[in-house]
């Protein structure tokens, strides 16, 4: 089912915001214009996703050499540091079990919304969740 | 040995209290400013502690040797919303930690800046009697679901004993609080005063993981990582339990009770197995143990919760659990640091609920008289 969340401006690139959508908290990401939703709760002991660290994800091919890639598409859990792509949901440690619940968010223009029943100014761009 | 398996768990019904009875051993309040304590300082002391800082026994180090994964190890989401450090601001902590989880007793163990294992005996001796002064003012006294540790300067055992005997009656102060890095295995005569006083006064001993020594962390030397220095704690804490019952301390104290906080505790039915299989042949070295070492580890030892080991295969878990004793076991939550457990999740729910309870609160209450 859809929800609109927020105007699409309200969250800036590297930001993110809380919503409450579905009786869920989810937590909205914009990575450059791009938006992803994620569960605000680590699935390890519930811990609020969206007070962590956005970092990025530094690899190692062997002892003593590190490398650094996707800068702030990393969230560190705040209470016990597992890592978590922002978009996927998938934790960095164990991405095939361990993963927090991703929702698909996409941005429609206001008009399309009006339209179907939202209560949103036609001339604004949403972030829209499917829950 | 009961096999518990991960099956589903016993009805909520069989829970006698409304809510999970919790008491929590090891919360640790932090001071906003080293000010905090001027009050019970002297003048002297004072000004030691503004000029020249902690001097904790770790060389040419300011602040802690290795990243402890957070802002001063602790949980993000923990600072004050005004700003403050993390379990610096009591309302703070009452509402996201007492009052959220419904916590009934909650027993502080103030680490850092507590001057415990401190370079300067006089200092580390001023500082304890502060810290234990200023636990009484902000925290116990304010909020009575809370309950102090007698922080004792544990380096210079005589005036250690003596901070002990100051607070003897007072049923503010739950334990004797040691870290567990000593410069001197645990159980050397040396620090029997320690022991003999909090015998005396009937409150048991908890020895909080941490501290500085003056010695390399690990048997090896120094770590490289934090990693390393975290996982070191179970055998910096099978060393001082193996000290405290070869040297003799329980058979001298035998009321003593020893609480290890943030030590884990899957790696001490191995220990007492090794102490029992050599027993037989070497208990010529050691004529004044009178029982098997394991019966000492029974009799003495409790161990808390957090941070809980957590095997592939639950049974494994459940088999040390059972070894230890069910009676034996305390939740704890490490609040505010980074490796905080959630009391509704950490403890494993394939635990049956009357076994449950009893570590939420029912062992806390037995141990501590609460």
């Amino acid at each position: 089912m859809k929800h609109v969340v927020a105007a699409a401006d309200a969250i800036a690139p590297g930001g993110r915001l809380v919503v409450e959508a579905g009786g869920k908290r989810i937590v909205v990401w914009n990575l450059g214009g791009e938006f992803f939703a994620l569960a605000d709760r680590c699935p390890h002991q519930g811990g609020p996703l969206s007070a962590g660290q956005v970092m990025g994800h530094v690899c190692s091919a062997a002892p003593g050499e590190y490398s650094y890639d996707r800068r702030g598409e990393i969230v560190r859990c705040p209470w016990h540091a597992w890592e978590f792509d922002i978009r996927t949901g998938r934790s960095v440690f164990d991405p095939r079990r361990v993963k927090t619940r991703r929702f698909p968010a996409t941005v429609e223009c206001g008009e399309v919304l009006a339209a179907e029943r939202f209560a949103v100014a036609v001339e604004g761009r949403y972030v829209v969740l499917d829950i | 040995m009961n096999m518990m398996l991960p099956h589903a768990n016993a009805p909520a019904a069989a829970i006698p209290a409304a809510t999970l009875g919790l008491c929590d051993v090891d919360i640790h309040p932090r001071a906003a400013s080293r000010h905090a304590f001027d009050p019970w300082l002297s003048a002297a002391m004072r000004e030691r502690l503004h000029t020249y800082g902690l001097r904790p026994r770790h060389g040419y180090v300011r602040g802690t040797p290795y990243p402890k994964s957070q802002p001063l190890a602790s949980r993000r989401d923990s600072w004050a919303p005004g700003g403050g450090t993390p379990a610096s601001d009591l309302g703070f902590v009452q509402a996201q930690h007492l009052d959220h989880y419904g916590i009934d007793v909650g027993l502080l163990n103030p680490l850092a800046p507590s001057g415990q294992g401190d370079t300067n005996n006089p200092f580390s001796v001023a500082m304890a009697h502060a810290v234990n002064e200023w636990q009484l003012a902000e925290w116990v006294v304010p909020e009575p679901r809370l309950r102090a540790s007698i922080v004792v300067p544990y380096e210079d055992p005589v005036a250690s004993a003596a901070e002990i005997r100051k607070r003897a009656g007072d049923p503010r102060f739950a334990q004797v609080l040691l870290m567990s890095r000593t410069s001197h295995p645990l159980g050397n005569p040396l620090y029997w005063p320690i022991f003999e006083a909090a015998a005396e006064v009937g409150l048991p001993v908890g020895i909080h993981a941490f501290g500085y020594s003056g010695w390399a962390m690990t048997n090896g030397g120094w770590p490289s990582f934090y990693i390393e220095e975290v996982s070191e704690h179970a055998t910096s804490c099978q060393s001082l339990l193996i000290s405290m019952v070869v040297e003799g301390v329980f058979e001298r104290f035998p009321t003593l009770k020893i609480v290890l906080i943030e030590c884990g505790f899957a790696w001490l039915p191995s220990v007492a197995w090794r102490l029992d299989k050599l027993w037989p042949s070497l208990r010529g070295e050691v004529p004044h143990l009178k029982r098997l070492p394991s019966e000492y580890i029974r009799d003495h030892v409790w161990v808390s919760t957090q941070p809980i080991e957590e095997p592939e295969r639950p049974e494994h878990l459940a088999d040390t659990m059972d070894w230890i004793g069910w009676d034996r076991i305390l939740y704890a939550s490490d609040y505010p640091h980074w490796d905080f457990d959630d009391p509704r999740l950490a403890i494993p729910a394939w635990i049956p609920a009357q076994k449950r309870a009893a570590i939420y609160g029912g062992n806390a209450r037995a141990v501590y008289g609460w």
